[in-house]
């Protein structure tokens, strides 16, 4: 029955979700220039019918380089929450259904990791590692995954008890089957909405610490990072400061609405 | 009583956890030790130098050993001393902490004076305009990333109008801005939060006992209702305290503010290990603590984790 509601009402939202990432994630095909390409003749010009937005400090194309940048942030958080789901999916539905020491253990640890904020975790770990995107999204990794195992685990605690699973277990289907059939259909709702309602906030994340210049490295157009580069020039060329926050804040906008919606919806508490 | 004694000592034994694993994370560090601190600008060092250093440092000793010295002066307070000004660590530290302390409480006061009207009215008007102004200010707040608002404020109040300085400390115009941004950062989730809680409590059975009872809305309003609300509200502040501390972080880097999180963000970027390693311990006990205090500052203001306490055991 969830996953019919959730099929039908919600299709036409998640449709402009999915197009909007899509488009974000493609649209670097649509670059007139190449966002790393430097020339040096055509440095801090403002935006024009040549250059939509204008150029940066080295000449290159900004609006080339917002929607790279996109590709870049979009597709690391969703590179991030793809990763943390596979772990905390697979972890959650393992330490619900069988429970016992495992279970109490993971649990533990797990509240050791959510006791720190994730902007905490993620500055320990560069600190740890050194500063880079690759460690960035460790970082983010480390942060995440434990709300995703509790997720996973508190819904498949609350269908184990359930008549139909006990049917299912009479009627001889395997530990594995249960799980697949029965159980991920009621996962899947949950987490999507969850990871939604994080997207926003991991971009959030990337964002900033490439800004304090532990995420991304020049010359990588991330729009954090893009901010970072250009705060001397600032005062002389404002749209240098306007075009990539905006960038990053409506993108934020979308995900959070989206994940408003999808939370009001399906009544979850994440 | 129990409750506290008990978390006592897990706090005991996490210490122990975190400094077993600084110590190794210190071990694991790129590059001579010995050779990062003698190294000061450019002067050749000896190898009797070297050598008489590592000896001091009890290099040649098996890592169970070291890690006891190391442990010894861990309970000390002595982190060593940072590779770039060569100060002790936890001197640096404790000079830098209050800024940030400053910083935490003039965004918390923002934030409570943005977020109690907003989320008030917002309750009370509820789908009215009023209603729908907040809720907006509570979206954008909350997809608005907060250094490049931070950047805006400096656009504006410092380099438009030249109201306010831009960066540094000193003066209590410094932390204006600063303080401005992060509560504003911070406040959209709580107005969310007090406009939900306040709703829920308003439909209560005892709102329309009181009302029944023709007591004035008014009073129902701040006596009753409003009461009952802050307290999920003080619960969740509660827990995002930590969040509050790391948003300082970014805010600090923005506005050249000297305080602990500046100080890690220029140590990690030059590869400053002890300075790492000691806001990394810093950090973790600080939050750990923060977080043991909430837990019993809930359980004092909230009778019902208190007696669910009991029945678990």
């Amino acid at each position: 029955m969830f996953r019919q509601m959730y099929w039908t009402h919600s299709r036409t939202l998640l449709f402009i979700l999915f197009a909007f990432f899509l488009v974000i994630l493609t649209a670097p095909l649509l670059a007139p220039y190449d966002p790393l390409q430097i020339n040096m003749n055509e440095r801090l010009l403002k935006p024009s019918a040549e250059h939509f937005f204008g150029t940066d400090y080295l000449g290159r194309d900004l609006f080339s380089r917002i929607l790279a940048g996109g590709q870049v942030t979009v597709g690391t958080s969703i590179l991030v929450l793809g990763i943390v789901l596979l772990i905390g999916v697979p972890l959650g539905m393992f330490s619900g259904f069988v429970g016992g020491r495992f279970d109490r253990y993971l649990m533990r640890i797990i509240d050791a990791f959510l006791a720190f904020p994730d902007f905490i975790v993620a500055i320990v770990l560069s600190g740890i590692l050194g500063p880079g995107m690759l460690n960035l999204i460790f970082a983010i990794v480390v942060a995440k995954w434990g709300s995703y195992v509790r997720l996973v685990r508190s819904t498949v605690l609350s269908e184990k008890e359930k008549d139909y699973i006990l049917m299912a277990v009479v009627n001889g289907l395997s530990t594995f089957q249960i799980i697949r059939k029965h159980l991920l259909p009621h996962v899947v709702g949950n987490v999507f909405v969850l990871a939604t309602l994080d997207l926003g906030k991991i971009i959030l994340l990337i964002a900033s610490l490439s800004y304090i210049g532990l995420g991304a490295q020049p010359p990588t157009p991330e729009w954090g990072a893009m901010l970072n580069e250009s705060t001397p020039y600032f005062h002389t060329s404002p749209y240098l400061m306007f075009i990539p926050g905006i960038a990053i804040m409506f993108t934020v906008l979308v995900s959070n609405l989206a994940g408003d919606v999808l939370r009001d919806r399906f009544d979850v508490k994440g | 009583m129990i409750q506290v004694a008990k978390r006592f000592i897990e706090f005991i034994i996490f210490l122990l956890l975190l400094s077993f694993i600084s110590f190794i994370f210190i071990k694991l560090a790129p590059g001579d030790p010995v050779k990062q601190m003698l190294q000061v600008d450019e002067v050749s060092v000896t190898k009797e130098q070297i050598e008489a250093l590592r000896e001091e440092l009890k290099l040649h000793e098996p890592i169970y050993v070291q890690y006891w010295y190391w442990l010894k002066r861990f309970f000390e307070f002595d982190l060593g001393h940072s590779y770039i000004t060569k100060q002790p660590v936890v001197s640096e530290l404790l000079s830098r902490f209050p800024a940030t302390i400053t910083l935490t409480c003039t965004s918390l006061i923002v934030m409570i004076l943005i977020s109690i009207p907003l989320g008030t009215l917002s309750a009370l008007y509820k789908n009215k305009w009023v209603d729908h102004i907040c809720r907006l200010f509570a979206l954008v707040g909350s997809s608005i990333p907060s250094f490049w608002l931070g950047l805006l404020f400096i656009e504006l109040f410092a380099v438009q109008l030249g109201l306010l300085p831009s960066m540094g400390k000193g003066t209590i115009q410094h932390v204006i801005l600063p303080s401005l941004t992060l509560g504003i950062a911070m406040s959209a989730v709580y107005v969310r939060l007090l406009r939900s809680s306040l709703l829920e409590s308003l439909n209560e059975d005892y709102v329309k006992a009181a009302r029944a009872r023709g007591i004035s809305e008014k009073r129902i309003f701040l006596f009753h209702v409003f009461r009952r609300s802050l307290i999920p509200v003080i619960t969740i502040f509660g827990m995002s305290l930590g969040s509050l501390i790391s948003g300082t972080v970014v805010i600090e880097v923005l506005f050249a503010y000297p305080g602990i999180g500046k100080m890690v963000v220029d140590a990690i970027i030059r590869r400053d290990y002890p300075v790492i390693q000691g806001y990394v311990l810093f950090i973790t006990i600080l939050i750990v603590l923060i977080n043991i205090f909430v837990d019993i500052c809930c359980r004092y203001l909230n009778p019902e984790i208190r007696l669910k306490g009991v029945e678990r055991r």
